[in-house]
């Protein structure tokens, strides 16, 4: 496929000089999925699962239409996913809906790697049920890997927690292999899978694993809306999160029962118009391919990285990633002002920490600069990006 | 590129390379602040040194861009010196021309005019201002502080 005409899709890219390097924060919006929730404001724009008219009938039947299309994309079944208002607020949910299993002395597995998002709410139920947080060591590189894993998996093990792909440095988890020796020890496994599933092939099935979240707005899709993957057992057992309407089933004065997952879990009215928007990037997605996905941003990774290893006086946190990003710094030169620079020449890309200090301690930067490529980079843009990272050294570092 | 070299002017470069009043001392007639913009690592302390009313001594420590410790080390140089009156308003005075907000011309800023290129950067008006807030909270809020 022809990479280069879907720039079309993508109005911004025309913004003069913009050269957009951040997908990993979020992805820009193609044309099509624009249009569909514009479509869905002008031409139904009536509530969800409520009301026996034709309109609200048509937009339940989308909705739900939708849920399959997102559901088939990670190999789940509809029923399976739970749409939240993020990748972060999915995460929370699976650490408030898991919180009454823990007691004190349990252990939650989670990495240094982790984003925020990832950490934050495993740290706060630990703090609260007096468990212990246990970080898997990475290796020199910063990796995750199965044997080290199992260094720190022991019986008291209840959950674990651990990014499928790391937000700064682009390594894979080997998660198929660290949750088979993690169910043997009966934890759930949490896969943050919000850099994977735009990128790489994700097959829930495959994995294993109880819980897989991921955002819509990194995936070509719109802002406001994750997913939630719960294996059904998981999400039966588990209580509801919020109450409300939608999510009752039956309610008396004294007494109330809940609707079977996914809407258990769905109080108020959905973000319809993102949901029929995200399935629209899901089928946009699947029409390029997500092995050509893969492939397009590991060249443009590859390319950069090959020629950012070549410059003298900067220092790459990934060289051997496999992931479609590269992590650097500028030596001597804080990454706030490196971006500046870039910056002024219209190239957007993320300097600071990444929602991830844990991460920044381990590697001894307080920021690093990350660049992450996606269908819409071309190689010349990649080749502009590394002579202005050049300028932006010399910028600084002239005498 | 003017823009640009507007807000990295020579001054700032010189601060930012060769900062002065550097280290914070083990001085318990200090009053210190340590401030922190977790968005980009900035990580300011400021430590002062009040007697009778004027400001003896200023000194800075941290890590972080260019501009955030440029700043600092130019605040410690000109506001030593000066009553606490008079820094708490010329600090003020600093952070309204940041904020591209009218300010009373007439202060004598010396090398922290160069900063006034900051205003042209939305992103970086933290980094130019985060050492003179630690500096304000080492000398308001007289004894309550611990």
């Amino acid at each position: 496929m022809d990479l280069s005409r879907l720039r079309d899709d993508f109005p911004l890219l025309k913004r003069k000089h913009i050269r957009y390097f951040d997908t990993a924060a979020t992805s820009l919006t193609p044309r099509p999925v624009v249009a569909r929730m514009k479509d869905y404001y002008e031409n139904l724009s009536a509530n969800v699962h409520r009301g026996v008219y034709t309109l609200s009938h048509e937009a339940t039947e989308q909705y739900e239409a939708a849920r399959a299309t997102i559901a088939r994309f990670i190999n789940a079944f509809p029923e399976e996913c739970v749409f939240t208002r993020g990748a972060s607020g999915a995460l929370n949910m699976v650490a408030l809906g898991l919180a009454e299993k823990i007691a004190e002395g349990d252990e939650i597995v989670v990495s240094e790697l982790e984003h925020h998002s990832n950490f934050l709410p495993w740290l706060h139920l630990a703090k609260k049920r007096r468990a212990k947080l246990v970080f898997v060591p990475l290796t020199d590189e910063g990796r995750i890997t199965t044997e080290n894993f199992a260094s720190v998996l022991t019986e008291r093990t209840k959950i674990v927690a651990l990014t499928h792909v790391s937000n700064v440095l682009g390594y894979t988890t080997p998660v198929e292999e660290i949750t088979r020796l993690a169910r043997e020890k009966e934890a759930y496994v949490v896969i943050d899978a919000a850099q994977s599933v735009p990128h790489i092939p994700v097959d829930v099935k495959r994995i294993g694993c109880d819980f897989l979240v991921f955002s819509s707005h990194k995936a070509l899709g719109p802002t406001g809306l994750g997913v939630l993957y719960g294996k059904k057992e998981r999400l039966e057992e588990m209580d509801p999160i919020e109450y409300g309407g939608d999510m009752v089933d039956l309610a008396e004065k004294d007494h109330a029962t809940w609707q079977d997952p996914p809407i258990k879990f769905e109080t108020g009215t959905p973000p319809i118009a993102e949901v029929l928007g995200f399935a629209e990037a899901v089928r946009y997605m699947e029409r390029i391919g997500r092995a050509e996905i893969k492939r397009h941003g590991e060249n443009l990774r590859a390319h950069t990285m090959e020629k950012l290893r070549a410059m003298e006086g900067v220092t790459i946190h990934n060289e051997s990633t496999e992931g479609s990003l590269i992590s650097f710094n500028i030596d001597g030169v804080h990454p706030h002002d490196a971006v500046t620079i870039l910056d002024s020449e219209g190239f957007a890309l993320r300097a600071g920490h990444h929602c991830a200090q844990p991460l920044m301690a381990w590697l001894s930067v307080p920021a690093t600069l990350r660049a992450s490529f996606y269908i819409y980079n071309t190689i010349s843009e990649c080749d502009g990006l590394v002579e202005a990272v050049g300028r932006a050294r010399d910028y600084f570092l002239s005498p | 590129m003017r823009k640009l070299d507007n807000l990295y002017r020579q001054i700032i470069m010189d601060h930012y390379k060769n900062p002065r009043n550097k280290g914070i001392p083990d001085d318990d007639r200090y009053r210190k602040e340590h401030i922190r913009n977790p968005s980009c690592g900035d990580d300011v302390t400021i430590a002062t040194l009040v007697e009778e009313g004027t400001v003896k001594d200023i000194r800075q420590d941290g890590t972080g861009c260019s501009i955030c410790c440029a700043s600092a080390s130019v605040l410690s140089e000109l506001l030593e010196g000066k009553t606490v009156a008079d820094a708490l308003r010329v600090s003020e005075n600093y952070v309204d021309m940041i904020m591209g907000k009218p300010f009373d011309e007439a202060i004598a800023f010396e090398d922290a005019l160069a900063f006034e290129g900051v205003k042209d950067f939305p992103a970086r008006l933290k980094c130019a201002t985060i050492a003179w807030k630690a500096f304000d909270a080492t000398v308001k809020d007289g004894e309550n502080d611990e």
